[in-house]
This record gives structure tokens, C-alpha cells and sequence, in this order.
């Protein structure tokens, strides 16, 4: 191994190319035709122009985000994280990972806790989505907001959006019955700064207090 | 009143940026809003050494929406970069990776493209499309293999040091002589790589950026594009963790202005997590052997410490890995020798606790190995080594209260239900037990200016260019600022992370409560005293009332006015001082710095473990950690608390499981994601219990604190590795401690 030498990327370039077009042209074929001009589905076809791929590109998205509807045009491959921080000024939906691996990017979509980087965010047609800007009522903190303040559950606050929505998610979905239970069923969030028996004791904390979630 | 004290436990301040944090409304770096936003997405080189033979960009460049592809055919030429000048300095010798500057491959995954779309699934779709050809050459990247190429580093901070005897402990009646290995460990802060950068003019730039000082990023970024300091401003005013990953500018921070430079609109680069463990950084993979002899007695006779870590191969990155054992113990004779390997791979960064928490895991390893030997108890052993003055310097410590840490942190966590033969204490197919390590870390203190602002209706305003990348500066600051001034913590804000404040520290080694409180304080006595000086003039209410001279010590200050300690009846609103003084606001700016004095200054920590070990899975589970710290005065208590218990989770992380695997052959990682490099996650973590002595040292700095950060982490790792001995009778040596290494 590891000889001098010329050296040859094993690339997959062409055949990643050729798959776009081929599916483009499918694409062109089945669904699109009747909308797109023809001479761009012959430029995509000539292999000449992938910029007006662009054109085909966009899928119409209705969604509900913290109660406030949005009627969007978006391309298929945009993750419901990147739609919600790139788009539509969400940003408190934290980007860790980009591969469902970290728990920071956790929305509840229809109530339930979601990994947004995970999920493209055409599929959330028709979906309700709540982010951490849509928990407080006003100046009035979510419960769970307010014990992650009063425990210090958190320190860089990266992860904490995630931590927040799982932990009230943790809560619904009956797995807050103790402490060894939430550590479990919190285990998706990781918080490198280490705040994790504070996390347990805030969430600790609102399931005591009964509170309907 | 809100007035806050330091030691109030029963009412410690609350996080005074936590309603950001759990709002969501806190602002990271990739999150600052820009019109015209470009994005771009870095493209990695895919051999560890070699040369670039020639590269494939038109296909990127023709995808939808692409801007620019940057690759080193094209890039601009960057002013500092020609003339050999650093754009990135560290403290270390050697030439910093050049982004985009030649065909050069010095590690894998090396930045060889920067793509720049109008969104970013374009750049990241078109990155794929860039295709490099490379004249590969052979590349080294394990340390064990390539030992013969060790050198000591520059500089005379690392050479070897000699305390009485060379290797005295050869000779001494009670001996063990054993060899740690630590891994690479790879800091991986939550929040990705990320800088969002905008020319503001043709020589302006305007950078948001993940480092932990903005003022040392501001001069890279100057030196690299030779512009005035003044030309460049940085932000970076909450951090989403860093652990020393942000203590330089990395080349993808330079390639983000480079970026927006070329397409001349605001530009996004977000490193991807795979990017995380191969482009900013590493804790060293480091090989420690440690010799130590004592009488039987169990007196110390003779320590000697070696330690080999990695650097790149382009630049000599040190740490103090070995300098732990100079003072911790008493002991005559010292030995420490330091030696770096260069291999193909990113140049290390200090990683919180650095050094010393990989020379402590084997330093406080063999202390546990030497007392079984001696038939001790590793505490008593401890104490008979105890190091009364400070053996290195020969000065008197500014304060030192280990023997309580022992003490209190013992009882916390029973140690008195520990048995000396391993395996004795068991709990069904569970063997249990109990381990210590102890920690230090230099109590330093540097300069900062402090800017405060008081309004009449007596809302106070602190500035400072520091930030904060989650112990809680703006917490602290506040603290300091209440307890001095008695106004309540709900009227003071924080300004941070900018470099358009007054300059303030980078973030690192403990330092930042040492020097922006002291900063605080002084600046809010001076704050005092002007008040002082306005209110005692002719014609205001206290001269009136016969009180001829008025001192800041005779003053009560509160949320809206000052009145007299001695006669509280007379109060005076700070609105009428102000404008029977002719003033709208009342502003000081004052410097503060440490100064030399002749104590050695440092704080210590000790952390106690209970942990359960399941032999036939090898399967280990921490009961509990008592996370003991000698800190000085704890300035905000609720804070200090997590800053400790977050030490111990990177500590256990260390302990048992982080480990960053090379694929030797191909000199690139095989675990370069968070689920295959593993991390604490909340199930690993038990209860944590965190024991301040909390009494003011008298030196450091007018609060009497005492650093806390990395003391947090440092002797974590021996305390687990102890316990598993203590629990097993299997010393391990080699981190992380899996369940491989437990099972017979």
C-alpha cells in the first residue's frame, strides 16, 4: 500500500451525471412536460444547460409553522431544517450533524418529536410544525423552557432547542416516569457541554409539575 | 433587592442569557441574516499526502446556481500568505496550512475547493461534481510506527527538565514503571464549523465566526489579507461549545473571505461533521510512560515523565502534557521529557484541560498503581506527598486547599465503603468500585477593559469584546457587577463578542473570570467612586445635610440611588444626580492586568468515582461522581456548578469512550461521525455532585477566584481507570476503557 505513484479518484462523477439528466428527462417526461417549454427540456436533454434544471426543480409546499401558514415553492432535496433556517428565518433549529446523529435539529411535527435534518421538507405537506420559537406564549415561557432555566440545563445552548422539544416529546409520550427512564429516552439529544443532570432534573421537574404538554 | 452575594447558594443567579438560549432567539454564528446570501461548501482532498495533478471544475461551475469554484488553480492571492506570512498563527513553530495555496496535500481531507452557490443544497450538490487527480505520495499517520521520527520541540518551554536525579526512581525500593496511550480525541462542539463573512467595501470585511476570541481572529484575518485591524470586525457572540477548537482561525475561515471576496455577496461556509474531525483540530494521540519510586513508607523518591504525541507535519503543536508531574507531588527528583511526531494529519489544538488532562490520566494512574504497590490507601498516599510550597518554582502557593478536596469529596462519595483488593465489593454479577484522580491547572490572569455605562433610571450596561462558548461570562460579569454595585442582576446588561467593544481575552485556560471580572470590579469601584465624587459636591442633597466629604466605602448603592450606610433616611436618585452634575449618562472605561507576584498561582480539583463493571459483558456503569474543586471564591455559583459537571462528562467521554480511528492504509478516518465516534450521551451520565471549598485566594485577583474550566476535566480520566481497577483488579492503560479490554 501506499506507494508512490499515480493516483486515480474512483469517481462515480459520470454516472451521478447521467443519473440527474436520466431522471430529469423521466421527470420531463411524466410530469413536467406539460408545464415545462420545450426548449428547455431539449437543453436538458442536449446535456447543454444544467442551470435551467433549475426551472424544473421547485415543488409547491404548503406548511404550518408555529401556527402561521406558508404557501412555498421548494426543491425536493431541501431538508425540512434547512427550509426552516435558511428560508424562513428559523433559526433556532440547530444544525449539529446534518445525519440524525446528534438530536439538535428535534421539531415536533403533528406533536410529535422529529429529526428536521432527516426529513426533506416537502413531506411535511399539510404538517404542522413547531420549532422552539413557537413554544412561548408571548413573553410567557413554555414550562419546559422555564425549568431549563432554573436547572441550567444547558450552557453553550446549541443543543438546547433539541433538548427542549424531545424533553417535552419525552414527556407525551410517557417516558418521563423516572429519572433512569428520561435519561433513555433522552439519549438521542447530545449535549457535548455536558449538561445532562440538569437536563434530567428540568424534565424531571415539569413532568411533577403535571402540566398538559 | 436583588443583591447577590458570592457564596449565596440558596439564591444563585440564573443564566443571564438563558431566555435566548430556550427561546431559540440566542444568534450563532451561520445565523446572522444577509441580503444576497451566497453559501459556499469546502471539497476535501482524498489521500493524506501527495501532490494535486490536476482538477476537474467546469462541470461544478455549469450547476445550477453555482458562483465560483476556488481551488488553488485560481484563488486570489492572498497578500500574507506570499510573503510566508502566518495568516493564523498559533503559538507553535511552522509554516500554517496556506488554504488554496499550492498543490500541496499535507492530510486527508485537506480543503482543495471551495464551492459557492445561491443556496446551499446547490453548493453542496455542486461540490460533489469537483474531481482532483493526485500524484500520491506515502503518508504516516499512526504514531506507534513512526516513534523513530520523534524530535523535542522548539523553544525552551519543552525541553527536558531535571529536578535533582535524572530517573531517581529506578533505584528506589518501591517502583512501577508503565506506559499509558491516549487516542486522539476530537473536540466536536454541538455547533458545526461556521463563518458568515461580507465585504463591506473594497478593503472592509465584517466576519461572524466560531472562535473563542474575536480579536485574535481579527488578526488573522488582517494578517492574511494585509488590511488594518481596524478594516476587520468580528463577532462571535455566542459560540455553541468549542472546548478549545476556536482558540485560532482555521484555513476554512480564511477560504469563507477569500469566498465572499470573489463573488462579492455575503457569504455562508458551514463545515460539514465529518469536516469537524479532520479540519480543526485534535486533543493528541499521545504515548506516556511514567517511572515513580517511593520508600515504603510511601515517600516519593523519584517521578520521571515522558510523553510522544502527534503534531502535523507542517507545524509543531504543544502542550504542557508532562509538566503536571513537576509540581503536583513532592518529590526530589523529577524527570520530564517531551517529544513530538509529525504525521499527515491537522495540525492539533488544545482541547479543554489540555495537556495536563492526558499527562494527569497517566500520572494519577501510576499514583493509584504505586500506593497498591505500597499497600495504601490512594488517598493517604496522596497526602504523604502532599507538595506544601510549589517544588517546580520553589514559591509559596497564592493559596492551595487540596487536603479538603480530599476530605470533603472522600465522605461524599463513601469512600469508606471501599475495600483495597479489587473485585471485593460486589452487587449481584456487578463488582463495584471507587477511584480518584486528582487535578491543577495554572490560575492565570490577563488584561481586559471593561466599559460601564450607568442611566439615570440605574439600569447599568458592561461591555467587553470577550465571549462565551457556555460557562457563562455574561453570567459572571453580571454577578461581579451586582455584588459590587448592589444593583439588582434584572438591570444589568452584558455586551459581548465583538470587536467593536473594548478589547477583552480570547476564551481559554481558565482565565476568563480571573480577567473580565477583575476588569468589572475594578472598573464598577472606580464607577463608585465618581458617584462618590459627584454626590458630594456643594449644593446636593448630602452637603446640604451637613456631609462635607463623601467616600464610595460610606455609600449604599441600590437599584435607583445611592444613600449613606450611616443614615439610610437620605436617599439620592441617580436621575438627580446626573442632572444636578449637568449629565445624561454616567461612563467609565477602565484596563485591567494581572500582575507578576511571587506566589505560584493554580487551582486543583479532585474527582471521585463509584462505578459498577458487569465482567461477562464488560460493560461499565458510573454510579456516581463527586466532582471536587479549590477555585477561590466562586463568583456565580449556578454556573461554576455546570461548568464542573460538564468537565466530568468530557472526562468520562475521555475515559471510556472517545477514540478517533485512522485507517492507516488510507490515512483517513473511519469513524467520522457522531455515531461512530462516541460521545457521552445523558444515559452514560449519572448524578453528579460538585463540592466548591470556595474560599478566596489572596492573590490572584480582587474576587479571589480561581480558574475552573479545565480544572473541571483534568483527573477525570484516572479516577474512572482507577475504579475500574479497584472494581476488577484490570489496570488499563490504554484509553478509552471499552468493554474489549474488560472481558477475559
Amino acid at each position: 500500500m501506499a506507494t508512490k505513484g499515480s493516483y486515480h479518484d474512483q469517481s462515480d462523477d459520470k454516472a451521478a451525471n447521467e443519473g440527474r439528466r436520466k431522471f430529469l428527462k423521466q421527470s420531463s417526461l411524466l410530469t413536467a412536460l406539460a408545464v415545462a417549454p420545450t426548449h428547455l427540456v431539449k437543453a436538458a436533454e442536449s446535456e447543454i444547460d444544467e442551470k435551467a434544471a433549475a426551472y424544473f426543480e421547485q415543488v409547491p409546499l404548503s406548511i404550518e409553522v408555529n401556527g402561521a401558514h406558508h404557501k412555498l415553492s421548494v426543491e425536493p432535496r431541501v431538508t425540512l431544517l434547512d427550509l426552516l433556517r435558511e428560508q424562513l428565518a428559523l433559526s433556532g433549529t440547530k444544525k449539529g450533524c446534518d445525519h440524525g446523529q446528534c438530536g439538535a435539529c428535534t421539531v415536533h411535527v403533528n406533536g410529535k418529536r422529529v429529526l428536521s435534518c432527516m426529513s426533506l421538507a416537502v413531506m411535511q405537506e399539510g404538517k404542522k410544525v413547531t420549532t422552539i420559537e413557537g413554544l412561548a406564549d408571548g413573553d410567557r415561557l413554555h414550562p419546559m423552557q422555564e425549568a431549563f432555566i432554573k436547572h441550567d440545563g444547558f450552557q453553550c445552548g446549541y443543543c438546547t432547542p433539541g433538548q427542549i422539544m424531545s424533553g417535552i416529546a419525552c414527556i407525551r409520550e410517557g417516558h418521563a416516569n423516572s429519572e433512569d427512564e428520561i435519561r433513555e429516552y433522552m439519549s438521542g439529544n447530545i449535549c457535548r457541554c455536558g449538561a445532562y443532570p440538569n437536563i434530567v432534573k428540568a424534565i424531571a421537574d415539569v413532568k411533577k409539575g403535571g402540566q398538559q404538554l | 433587592m436583588g443583591k447577590h452575594f458570592f457564596f449565596d447558594k440558596n439564591d444563585p443567579i440564573d443564566r443571564v442569557d438563558g431566555r435566548a438560549k430556550v427561546t431559540g432567539t440566542a444568534t450563532y454564528s451561520a445565523e446572522y441574516k444577509a441580503q444576497n446570501m451566497a453559501y459556499g461548501f469546502l471539497v476535501g482532498s482524498t489521500i493524506a499526502k501527495g501532490r494535486i495533478k490536476s482538477m476537474e471544475t467546469k462541470t461544478a461551475e455549469r450547476a445550477p446556481g453555482v458562483l465560483a469554484v476556488i481551488t488553488h488553480l485560481n484563488a486570489p492571492k492572498l497578500p500574507g500568505y506570499q510573503t510566508g506570512k502566518d495568516p493564523s498563527k498559533p503559538p507553535a513553530a511552522g509554516q500554517p496550512l496556506r488554504i488554496f495555496y499550492d498543490n500541496e496535500i499535507f492530510y486527508y481531507d485537506q480543503p482543495i475547493a471551495l464551492v459557492i452557490a445561491d443556496t446551499f443544497e446547490r453548493a453542496v450538490y455542486a461540490a460533489k461534481l469537483v474531481k482532483a487527480q493526485y500524484e500520491k505520495a506515502e503518508h504516516q499517520t499512526e504514531l506507534k510506527t513512526n516513534l523513530a521520527r520523534k524530535k523535542t520541540p522548539t523553544g525552551p518551554r519543552f525541553e527536558d527538565y531535571k529536578r535533582g536525579e535524572a530517573d531517581a526512581y529506578k533505584n528506589a525500593p518501591v517502583k512501577i514503571e508503565e506506559e499509558y496511550y491516549h487516542p486522539i480525541e476530537v473536540h466536536n462542539p454541538m455547533e458545526l464549523g461556521s463563518i458568515i463573512a461580507r465585504w463591506e467595501e473594497k478593503d472592509k470585511v465584517t466576519v461572524f465566526t466560531k472562535t473563542q476570541g474575536v480579536e485574535a481572529t481579527q488578526r488573522s484575518i488582517a494578517g492574511a489579507f494585509k488590511l488594518p485591524l481596524e478594516n476587520i470586525t468580528v463577532n462571535a457572540e455566542h459560540i455553541g461549545g468549542a472546548f478549545g477548537m476556536g482558540l485560532r482561525t482555521w484555513p476554512y475561515e480564511i477560504a469563507g473571505v477569500m469566498g465572499a471576496q470573489k463573488v462579492g455577496r455575503p457569504l455562508k461556509l458551514v463545515l460539514h461533521r465529518e469536516q469537524m474531525f479532520t479540519n480543526v483540530g485534535h486533543r493528541p494521540e499521545t504515548i506516556q510512560k511514567i517511572g515513580l519510586g517511593a520508600t515504603p513508607d510511601g515517600k516519593l523518591v523519584g517521578l520521571t515523565h515522558e510523553a510522544i504525541a502527534d503534531t502535523s507535519s507542517y507545524e509543531e503543536f504543544t502542550e504542557a502534557t508532562v509538566n503536571i508531574s513537576r509540581f503536583l507531588y513532592a518529590c526530589p527528583n523529577v524527570t520530564t521529557r517531551y517529544r513530538l511526531v509529525p504525521l499527515n494529519i491537522c495540525t492539533p489544538i488544545w482541547m479543554r484541560g489540555p495537556g495536563e488532562a492526558t499527562g494527569a490520566f497517566a500520572l494519577e494512574s501510576a499514583m493509584d498503581e504505586l500506593a497498591f504497590a505500597l499497600n495504601l490507601d490512594p488517598l493517604e498516599f496522596r497526602l504523604r506527598n502532599h507538595a506544601d510550597t510549589d517544588p517546580e518554582r520553589n514559591l509559596p502557593w497564592s493559596s492551595k486547599h487540596v487536603k479538603e478536596c480530599y476530605e470533603m469529596g472522600a465522605e461524599k462519595i463513601g469512600w469508606e465503603e471501599r475495600k483495597a483488593q479489587p473485585g471485593a465489593v460486589k452487587d449481584g454479577e456487578w463488582l463495584i468500585g471507587y477511584g480518584m484522580g486528582t487535578g491543577s491547572f495554572g490560575a492565570f490572569r490577563g488584561a481586559a477593559t471593561v466599559k460601564i455605562k450607568l442611566e439615570p433610571d440605574g439600569k447599568l450596561l458592561l461591555q467587553c469584546s470577550v465571549n462565551d462558548m457556555g460557562p457563562g461570562t455574561a453570567t459572571m460579569m453580571t454577578s461581579v457587577a451586582s455584588n459590587e454595585l448592589g444593583i439588582p442582576v434584572n438591570n444589568i446588561k452584558v455586551e459581548m463578542g465583538s470587536t467593536n467593544l473594548p478589547p477583552g481575552p480570547t476564551q481559554g485556560g481558565s482565565t476568563v473570570t480571573s480577567t473580565v471580572g477583575a476588569a468589572v470590579q475594578e472598573t464598577c469601584v472606580a464607577l463608585k467612586e465618581k458617584i462618590a465624587e459627584l454626590a458630594g459636591k456643594e449644593g446636593l442633597a448630602f452637603h446640604k445635610a451637613n456631609v462635607q466629604t463623601v467616600k464610595a466605602e460610606d455609600l449604599r448603592f441600590s437599584a435607583s440611588g445611592i444613600s449613606l450606610k450611616k443614615d439610610d433616611t437620605l436617599t439620592i436618585a441617580y436621575s438627580d444626580l446626573f442632572s444636578q452634575n449637568g449629565l445624561t449618562t454616567l461612563e467609565l472605561t477602565r484596563e485591567s492586568r494581572g500582575k507578576q507576584q511571587p506566589f505560584s498561582m493554580y487551582s486543583f480539583s479532585v474527582h471521585f468515582v463509584k462505578l459498577r463493571v458487569h465482567p461477562p459483558t464488560g460493560r461499565i456503569k458510573i454510579d456516581h461522581v463527586v466532582a471536587c474543586a479549590d477555585a477561590g471564591a466562586i463568583v456565580s455559583p449556578k454556573t461554576a456548578a455546570s461548568q464542573m459537571i460538564g468537565g466530568v462528562v468530557g472526562g468520562i467521554g475521555m475515559a471510556l469512550m472517545e477514540d478517533m480511528v485512522i485507517d492507516h492504509r488510507f490515512g483517513r478516518p473511519v469513524n467520522n461521525n457522531l455515531a461512530d465516534y462516541h460521545v457521552p450521551v445523558n444515559a452514560d451520565i449519572p448524578n453528579v455532585d460538585v463540592l466548591f471549598v470556595n474560599k478566596k485566594d489572596p492573590h490572584t485577583n480582587p474576587m479571589g477566584s480561581k480558574g475552573l474550566g479545565e480544572i473541571a476535566l483534568v483527573g477525570v480520566a484516572p479516577a474512572v481507570a482507577n475504579a475500574v481497577f479497584n472494581a476488577t483488579g484490570k489496570r488499563i492503560r490504554s484509553l478509552p476503557i471499552t468493554p474489549d479490554k474488560l472481558i477475559d
